[in-house]
């Protein structure tokens, strides 16, 4: 026995998957359902797991040791102020501390787990290990000194910093190659599952099959 | 003649005892073990270190109280040589370790007592500092030649020049241009940089009379790509172009705002389609809709995971830091050429510090290396 829930799962998967064929209204029916369930699913989420948490409920519960909270409601207030063309301009008070705020974190998350790091593993040994090690070694400084220096704009790309800076986009191209192909590996085991879930949860029991 | 004596024999008596043989160390029997309170961070934890160690598992054992009762906090491999212990902050605690070689267990005497303070700063982070506070003094430095007029050269970058004849092409052919500002929010610096070419190909828009939509994901770009697109209208002097549905909002749902996005492209067939900012497995659906009917298309993302797709479906792509680049080379905003001024010196300055470590490790120093890192 196929419960409705199957049913109903199968049918807004083939309606996706005929896409693939060309648009058609049952790909249409499917985008709009799924746009629309899928805003008014993360009003709810949204109300549930961060409004009531983080606000409402400390504030109802102990308003004097959440007072600090009014601070981002004000700002999440004032993003509505848009709407009133008079003090519209308010709104942006509001995405201007959410912007400084976020890019000063970031600047030092990005300097100290990223730009150290990277730099520091960088500094690899040429000497006193395997041949095969130092080629790899020398290929991996090679391919970070030549793709740091395609992205410097401060000068024209010709001469010594031309060719170099072209040897950075030839590494480049073999990591995106690389990428690409371990990416669309990841999609077609989605695909997979998809085609599992209408092969062994649908057509299989539907034919009473086990 | 008694002291004299007395002294040779205490000495040669010092002497002997000095070169007796030391008790006998068992293998992987723990020597010195120290605790104490873990420098540098918020007063969450307690290093434990110790010399020796077996090579299986050695139980950390705490208590309030030198007498006990220990319990096990953790396990670590005892050739680890230490061992960090969350805590709770202020409060004095002891610690043994209890481990087995062989047949037989052994338990070190307790050390403490040691209690989680507070630091006011994290020493190991001073290489973080100095390369921040040398950045911005270098952003600060450009920024402020930038506005005192000092040509700051930023050398073209391709997938500009089709910027602007894309939105020409969508000019001629009287279809819109779809302009795809990532999934992120406004707290990406991608999304900043993708509103700031958005406000240039807004202004191309209004000057050309194009249409233009921005379908948006999160709620946040959508707020700001809304205020940046009738600000660029302004800017044009056609702010009775612009309308509200030019920026409108789908879902916060990636793969439900993707299908509407693609059924968009595939029903309204744009002359144009932009997909700039942060995007993630919805790329290649996006791209590959877009590519299918026909749009001309410029990406720009510096997700690396996503740069392929945009690489094979686009006619242009903006890679990684060619999207910075790019806005400011558009805007011409002293605070955006200043800033990409002052990251190439301080990439010429990051290629000379690895090529200079590089050297000093081939020749046996690792003080470069241990400059930079980080933890």
């Amino acid at each position: 026995m196929v419960s409705i829930g199957v049913w109903i799962n199968a049918f807004l998967t083939l309606c996706i998957l005929s896409f693939l064929y060309k648009d058609n209204p049952f790909f249409r029916f499917a985008e709009s359902l799924f746009a629309g369930m899928s805003l008014g699913y993360y009003i709810g989420l949204a109300n549930q797991q961060t409004l009531m948490p983080n606000l409402f409920m400390p504030l109802f519960r102990d308003f004097s040791g959440s007072v600090v909270l009014l601070i981002p409601m004000a700002l999440g207030i004032l993003l509505y102020f848009r709407y009133i063309p008079r003090i519209a301009w308010m709104a942006r008070l509001a995405l201007a501390v959410y912007i400084g705020y976020y890019i000063g974190v970031m600047f030092l998350q990005k300097l100290h787990g990223e730009v150290l790091p990277q730099s520091r593993d960088t500094i690899l040994q040429l000497r006193g290990i395997a041949g095969i090690d130092v080629l790899w070694n020398a290929v991996f400084i090679a391919g970070v000194i030549s793709v740091l220096l395609y992205f410097y704009f401060s000068a024209e790309h010709k001469g010594v910093l031309g060719k170099v800076s072209r040897v950075g986009i030839w590494f480049l191209m073999i990591s995106f190659g690389a990428s690409f192909g371990y990416t669309i590996m990841a999609r077609i085991s989605l695909l997979m599952g998809r085609f599992s879930f209408l092969v062994n949860d649908w057509i299989r029991p539907l034919m009473g099959a086990s | 003649m008694k002291t004299p004596l007395l002294f040779i024999l205490a000495a040669a008596a010092v002497v002997l005892a000095s070169q007796a043989p030391a008790p006998a160390v068992l293998a992987g029997e723990i020597q010195g073990l120290r605790a104490f309170d873990s420098p540098g961070d918020g007063g969450e934890s307690v290093t434990l270190e110790w010399e020796g160690g077996p090579s299986t598992l050695v139980s950390i054992m705490r208590s309030e109280s030198s007498g006990g009762p220990f319990e096990e906090v953790g396990t670590t491999i005892g050739t680890d040589g230490a061992y960090e212990d969350y805590v709770e902050e202020g409060r004095p605690y002891y610690y043994r370790l209890s481990y087995r070689i062989g047949d037989q267990d052994y338990v070190t005497a307790p050390v403490g007592p040691v209690a989680a303070r507070s630091n006011w700063f994290r020493s190991y982070r001073l290489n973080a500092l100095v390369l921040a506070v040398l950045m911005f003094s270098l952003v600060i430095y450009y920024i402020n030649a930038a506005k005192r007029g000092k040509d700051l050269y930023i050398r073209r970058i391709s997938g500009i020049s089709a910027i602007d004849e894309a939105v020409g092409r969508a000019t001629e052919m009287g279809k819109k241009i779809i302009y795809i500002p990532g999934i992120m929010s406004i707290s990406d610096i991608q999304t900043i940089a993708s509103l700031s070419i958005l406000s240039h190909v807004a202004k191309q828009t209004a000057v050309y009379g194009a249409d233009i939509e921005v379908p948006n994901k999160d709620p946040l770009t959508f707020t700001a790509a809304r205020e940046t697109v009738k600000q660029a209208y302004m800017e044009a002097g056609r702010p009775d172009q612009f309308r509200e549905d030019m920026v409108t909002y789908i879902t916060y749902d990636q793969f439900a705002y993707a299908a509407a996005v693609s059924g968009k492209m595939v029903r309204e067939r744009p002359a144009t389609n932009f997909l700039i900012g942060y995007f993630f497995a919805e790329s290649l659906i996006l791209a590959e809709t877009g590519q299918s009917t026909g749009a001309i298309q410029i990406a720009g993302t510096a997700a690396p995971t996503q740069l392929p797709f945009f690489v094979t479906t686009c006619d242009y792509t903006l890679m990684g830091e060619e999207l910075y680049a790019a806005s400011a080379y558009l805007s011409k905003e002293p605070i955006l050429l200043g800033s990409i001024k002052a990251q190439d010196i301080a990439k010429a300055l990051i290629i000379v510090t690895i090529l200079v470590g590089i050297v000093a490790y081939f020749f046996g120093s690792t003080v470069i290396r241990n400059l930079l890192a980080s933890r």
